[in-house]
This record gives C-alpha cells, sequence and structure tokens, in this order.
C-alpha cells in the first residue's frame, strides 16, 4: 500500500517536471529506508545512494542496546519501504514493541523489505549454554560484527539484493553501485590491513565486550574488558584485575566508545601506563566519521597512532 | 513463542495494621510483613503473517498466603489492516491513559497511584472487548483508538460492577445488555513530539462511557489527561542519565439513579462526582540507580460511601530503585498518606523483582 506522502511526490514530480529527469518519464520517487543503527545506515547509503532516503532510529552516539521505543520511531517505521535491523538480539530490547504499532507489512517478517543484517554472517562467540548468570549474553553470538570489513561486503550484498527485490526497475544500479562499493572495499582494506599490519598480537583491552571481530581480522588481542561479564558495571575489584593484567601482558590501549564511562578508562589507563582510544563503530559519532570508509579510517588510523606511541 | 516470567515481593511496615485501606490496588502491598503482589507469566508469539498473539497469566498471594489465580489479558493484534489501522481483540488493560495499561514490572513505584484505584477499582480497567486504532499520516506520532468492550464485572468498576454500592451507597442493581448504549465505549487520542535530539513529549487524553448499575438507565462518564516527558543524555550509558516527569488527571461523573441502601435508606437521583491525579518525576542518576518522588491525590463525593478508603487524601512517596541488572531490582518506598479526618500514616516498603526468559520490552 503505498503511503500518502510518496505518492504526492510522485504526482508533483510529474507535473512540474524535474528539469534532470528524461523527458516524459517521471523520475522514480525515493525508497524510503530506515536502519536500527547509523553503520546499517551507512551501507545502505553508498548501495543506494540518492535512489534511497535513509532514516536511523538510533543516534550515533546512543547505547544500541537501550534506545528509547518513543513514539516517533513509530512513526519513520510506518513510512518505511525497507527496514534493516543487526538482528542477532541487539535491538530485542526496544525494536518489537515499535513494530507492533507501526502496522507496516512491508517490513514484517518474510517480507522483502525487512534485512537482518546477522543473517549469512558467521557469527564469533556463540555461547553454548545460556544463563544469565554469565551476564547479558547474547544467545545467537557476539552482534557487533559489523567491525570485520568481510562481514561489512555480506550486509552490503543482502541490501543489494533486498534493495532489488522491492525496486526492481533499478536492480541493476544497485548491482552496479554494490560491484563499486565491493571494489572500494577491497582497495581499501588491504590498506587497512597494511597500515596495521606492524601492530599484528598487539594487545588491546576494552569496555564492553564489543571489538571481536575488528581484533580478528587484524590479529589482535583482547587482554580484558572492564565490564567484569556484559552488561555489568566495572567494579573496583575488577578494575584491579585489568590493571594487573594489562601490566603483565604489555597491553597499551584502551578502547572506549562515546556512551561508555570514560573515566573508569582513564583511571584503568593512567595506572597501566597506556593509552584511551575513542573509537565508535557508528558513522557520525566521532569528528568525520559520515561514511562507513572515513570510519573505518578513522578508527584504523587513530589505533594505529596510538599503538606506535606505546611501542 | 517467547516466554517470559516476572516475580515480585514487596516487604515492609506501616504505621496502621490496615494496609488495605492505604493500598488500593490489586497488585500493591496488602499487609504489615510480605506480600507477593504478582507473579507473571507472559506469552506471545506470531500466529501468523496477520495475527501477533499475547497472554499474561498472573498468581497472586493473599493476605493470608491464599492463592489467586487471574486470567489477567489474552489477546492478538493485527499486523497488516490498510490504511493504518491496528484491531486488537481479547481481554486486555484498556488502552486509557498511561498507568492504566501498564503491567506491574514497569511500574516506576511500588504501588498503583490512587486515582486509578477510585475510578477503575482495584483490578484495573481491563475488559473484554476489540479496540480499533488509526495511526494519522501526520509527521509527528497521533494516534487515534476506540474500544468497545463488556460493560460488566470487576474490571470494570465505574459501570456495571457488583461492587458499585461502594461508590453509590445503594444496592447495585441487576441489568442486562439491552443494546449498543450498554456497552464501555472508550476512545483515545495521544501524540507525540521530539523535542531536539534529547526530550520527547507525550500527550493524551482520554475517555469512558458505559451504563453503571445504581439504575436501569444510569451511566458514567470518565475522562482523563495524561503527559509524559524525557530527557536522555545523548551519550546515555545503558540509557543513563535521564530525566522523565508523568501525570495524569482523571475526572469521573457518576449519575447515580433513585436507589436504595441495604439498610433502607434511600438516596435521591444525582450525579456524583470525583476527581484525582497524581504526578511523577525519576531521575535516572547514573546506570542502574534511579531515584523517583510521586504525589497522588484524590478527593470527590464518593467519600461519603467509603469514608476510609476514599475520603478526600493525598500521599506523597519517594523512592530508590537499583537495579543489579535488567533482570532484577530492589527498590524502597517511603508513603507519607493524608486522609481526611483520619490519622495520617507513614509506610517503608522495600520490593524485589525478577525476571526470567524473554526480554520483555517496554512501551515508552
Amino acid at each position: 500500500m503505498k503511503y500518502f506522502p510518496q505518492s504526492f511526490a510522485m504526482a508533483m514530480a510529474f507535473s512540474v517536471g524535474l528539469p534532470s529527469a528524461p523527458i516524459g518519464a517521471p523520475p522514480a520517487a525515493k525508497i524510503s529506508v530506515v536502519a536500527t543503527t547509523p553503520d546499517l545506515g551507512a551501507i545502505a547509503k553508498e548501495i543506494g545512494g540518492d535512489m534511497i532516503d535513509v532514516k536511523t532510529l538510533a543516534k550515533p552516539t546512543e547505547d544500541p542496546h537501550f534506545v528509547d521505543a518513543k513514539p516517533s520511531l513509530v512513526v519513520t517505521l510506518n513510512r518505511a519501504d525497507m527496514l534493516i535491523e543487526g538482528g542477532a538480539e541487539l535491538e530485542v530490547g526496544w525494536l518489537p514493541p515499535l513494530l507492533e504499532t507501526a502496522r507496516n507489512d512491508k517490513i514484517a517478517a518474510g517480507a522483502p523489505g525487512l534485512v537482518i543484517a546477522s543473517q549469512g554472517i558467521r557469527m564469533l562467540e556463540v555461547p553454548t549454554t545460556l544463563d544469565r548468570s554469565r551476564g547479558d549474553v547474547h544467545a545467537q553470538g557476539n552482534p557487533h560484527f559489523l567491525l570485520d570489513v568481510t562481514n561489512v561486503k555480506l550486509v552490503a550484498a543482502q541490501i543489494a539484493d533486498h534493495l532489488g527485490k522491492i525496486d526492481p526497475q533499478r536492480a541493476t544500479a544497485y548491482k552496479e553501485n554494490l560491484a563499486g562499493f565491493n571494489n572500494r572495499v577491497d582497495t581499501k582494506s588491504a590498506d587497512w590491513a597494511k597500515i596495521l599490519a606492524p601492530f599484528k598480537g598487539a594487545k588491546v583491552v576494552t569496555y564492553h565486550n564489543d571489538f571481536v571481530y575488528f581484533a580478528n581480522r587484524y590479529g589482535f588481542q583482547i587482554v580484558e574488558t572492564l565490564e567484569p561479564k556484559p552488561g555489568i558495571a566495572p567494579s573496583a575489584a575488577h578494575i584491579a584485575k585489568v590493571i594487573a593484567a594489562m601490566q603483565s601482558s604489555g597491553a597499551k590501549i584502551v578502547l572506549v566508545q562515546p556512551y561508555q564511562n570514560r573515566k573508569t578508562a582513564e583511571t584503568v589507563a593512567r595506572q597501566a601506563n597506556a593509552t584511551v582510544v575513542d573509537y565508535s563503530q557508528q558513522p557520525g559519532a566521532l569528528k568525520n566519521t559520515t561514511t562507513y570508509f572515513d570510519l573505518m579510517d578513522t578508527m584504523v588510523k587513530s589505533i594505529a597512532a596510538a599503538l606506535q606511541e606505546k611501542k | 513463542m517467547n516466554i517470559g516470567f516476572d516475580g515480585i515481593v514487596d516487604g515492609g511496615w506501616s504505621t496502621t495494621p490496615h494496609v488495605r485501606a492505604l493500598e488500593l490496588g490489586d497488585h500493591d502491598p496488602l499487609v504489615r510483613g510480605f506480600t507477593i503482589p504478582n507473579a507473571e507469566l507472559t506469552l506471545d508469539a506470531n500466529v501468523d503473517p496477520y495475527f501477533k498473539g499475547f497472554t499474561n497469566l498472573v498468581w497472586k498471594l493473599d493476605a493470608n498466603g491464599e492463592t489467586n489465580v487471574e486470567l489477567e489479558e489474552m489477546y492478538v493484534i493485527t499486523t497488516s489492516l490498510p490504511w493504518n489501522l491496528q484491531a486488537k481483540v481479547g481481554q486486555y488493560f484498556t488502552e486509557f491513559g498511561r498507568q492504566n495499561p501498564q503491567h506491574p514490572h514497569s511500574w516506576s513505584f511500588v504501588d498503583q497511584p490512587l486515582v486509578l484505584a477510585e475510578m477503575f477499582g482495584p483490578e484495573g480497567l481491563r475488559s473484554q472487548g476489540v479496540r480499533v486504532s488509526w495511526l494519522a499520516p501526520t509527521p509527528f506520532y497521533t494516534e487515534a483508538m476506540v474500544t468497545v468492550a463488556n460493560s460488566a464485572g470487576g474490571t470494570a468498576y465505574s459501570f456495571r460492577s457488583d461492587e458499585s454500592s461502594a461508590i453509590h451507597g445503594g444496592v447495585a442493581l441487576a441489568r442486562d445488555v439491552r443494546g449498543f448504549k450498554d456497552m464501555l465505549i472508550v476512545p483515545r487520542l495521544a501524540s507525540s513530539i521530539d523535542i531536539g535530539d534529547k526530550q520527547t513529549l507525550v500527550g493524551g487524553v482520554s475517555a469512558a462511557f458505559g451504563p453503571n448499575n445504581s439504575g436501569p438507565d444510569a451511566s458514567t462518564q470518565i475522562y482523563g489527561a495524561d503527559v509524559y516527558w524525557k530527557w536522555k543524555s545523548l551519550t546515555a550509558a545503558q540509557g543513563f542519565p535521564f530525566w522523565s516527569f508523568q501525570a495524569e488527571a482523571m475526572m469521573r461523573r457518576y449519575e447515580a439513579a433513585r436507589r436504595v441502601a441495604e439498610d433502607g435508606t434511600v438516596f435521591p437521583a444525582e450525579t456524583l462526582r470525583d476527581q484525582g491525579g497524581y504526578a511523577q518525576v525519576l531521575w535516572g542518576i547514573k546506570p542502574r540507580i534511579v531515584a523517583g518522588l510521586r504525589g497522588d491525590v484524590i478527593s470527590g463525593d464518593v467519600a461519603r460511601f467509603d469514608p476510609e478508603n476514599l475520603d478526600d487524601r493525598f500521599r506523597v512517596s519517594p523512592n530508590f530503585t537499583w537495579y543489579p541488572t535488567e533482570f532484577s531490582k530492589l527498590r524502597l518506598q517511603y508513603n507519607y498518606d493524608h486522609r481526611k479526618n483520619l490519622p495520617n500514616e507513614s509506610s517503608l516498603w522495600l520490593q524485589f523483582e525478577f525476571i526470567l526468559g524473554a526480554h520483555a520490552a517496554h512501551k515508552f
């Protein structure tokens, strides 16, 4: 069921006759793509370009596990042609009640407009037993998989495929954009691997257990996380343990995202003679990181710089 | 299918042994000592591409430790009606205001606001029926809905309820459903805007219309207005820090027919008016720690018939909640109750809650 503003826009465009449109053919309306988190939105933008309009539910600096299911997000989902969610239970705390009120069957389970990014990804840390005494462990594995550039290509392929299904007239264009994106990714990926190659085997500490896929890709070793268990705040006893582990292992950087407690990270870094490195897997959280490539460039360079300084 | 279980234990003391006169709701503390106000099993799943189903089975222990079981909710919602419509059918907490539809595990206080028990009774407004809602094509959220439901029983307290003598003093009449006007109709309009990046405001108006059994043609009208405001930091760690404010005001016009009390007293036909409200502030200080303060007030004509529970009164409740994780919570709350012509009372409650199974996501 086409919603009101889209048909109105098409009618207006047809009657006014936008100069850039080929003569006689009305320009096609933009596909409304909604991503739960900005990283998914940034990848979608690379594939869809000007053919799509991307809106994100979570803000770049926001903890993606704890987004408020506010009514304005219901409106965004109601008007969407496509929803891209991370899946793997990342959004389970807030997305379901939004979808119940959004009443949009274009993004219902099984519809071509629904993209679940985690599908087809080789998930790391899939738990063998599920027990909340181990903290808030995700049943389907670690959901922060977009930090591995290989997974980004898989998600981009899924998005191109689904865009082609809901917008068949431009399916070829999406495929072309995907090919272009993959080429750029392969080139940049080689650059990033080269920049980080000297630091293979480097030991790092992160606040929450969200860095595994990046560490896996570039050969870093995560010595400890500041959270003793996922979702549990760092206790004094655990902080002491982390500092000791850093001193004995030689870990020199502490990675922290904007919504995590930087003061705790700074305390630990100071005591272990290490550097705090701000990172985010969400484009837009840190300066000059609007696109996926900007984000990865910033992250790779800042981590390399910190590790170089402490060599 | 998602399966979840939620258990709550209240423990505490009050300056009066008649805790039930201070705490009027079915999921509130009952006694000096320990209360199990809620043990709730929830099941939900997509039924098929067209419907999603929910059910809530609730167990409560009474003051003597006897188990009462309640089919609290059982309903389906449609997932693919055209024109931005959605229907909900079954038994469910009627969508009136903000607090009435909330389950105990998402309450921000140990007990329900007084005005809800005054107007919707201890069980809340929760009848069997159908609700149709429309999401308007406005750039900001606007939803209009109406419920048509049965008007009888304890879950339709101000209507054809067996306990209506508590409201009007006369004997409750047995009234049949003669026509559509004898159904309970509950319309609601809600809207929301985001103010900048960090604030959200939600407002709504609701009404409930239905027959009451003080007489064969008597009816009740209840009106309510509600507002909710929330501020959350852009770099909120696990959702903290935040500030929120919620308030509701309600008013009831109970048209009481000429009626006779059990002891033979005759009451003339009259319109009984009652009103009340609450306002609460929550401060999410740092991850997992929330401080709260609520003020409650009720007053009106029903005081004549139930002075111990429902005479003009107000209550002030500061509280403090610690959530070790999203799956457990510990809450300490002090209640200061002031009732007209009765001594002021103080109560202190400690509440513990745990959640098993599916991660229950809350409505905003």
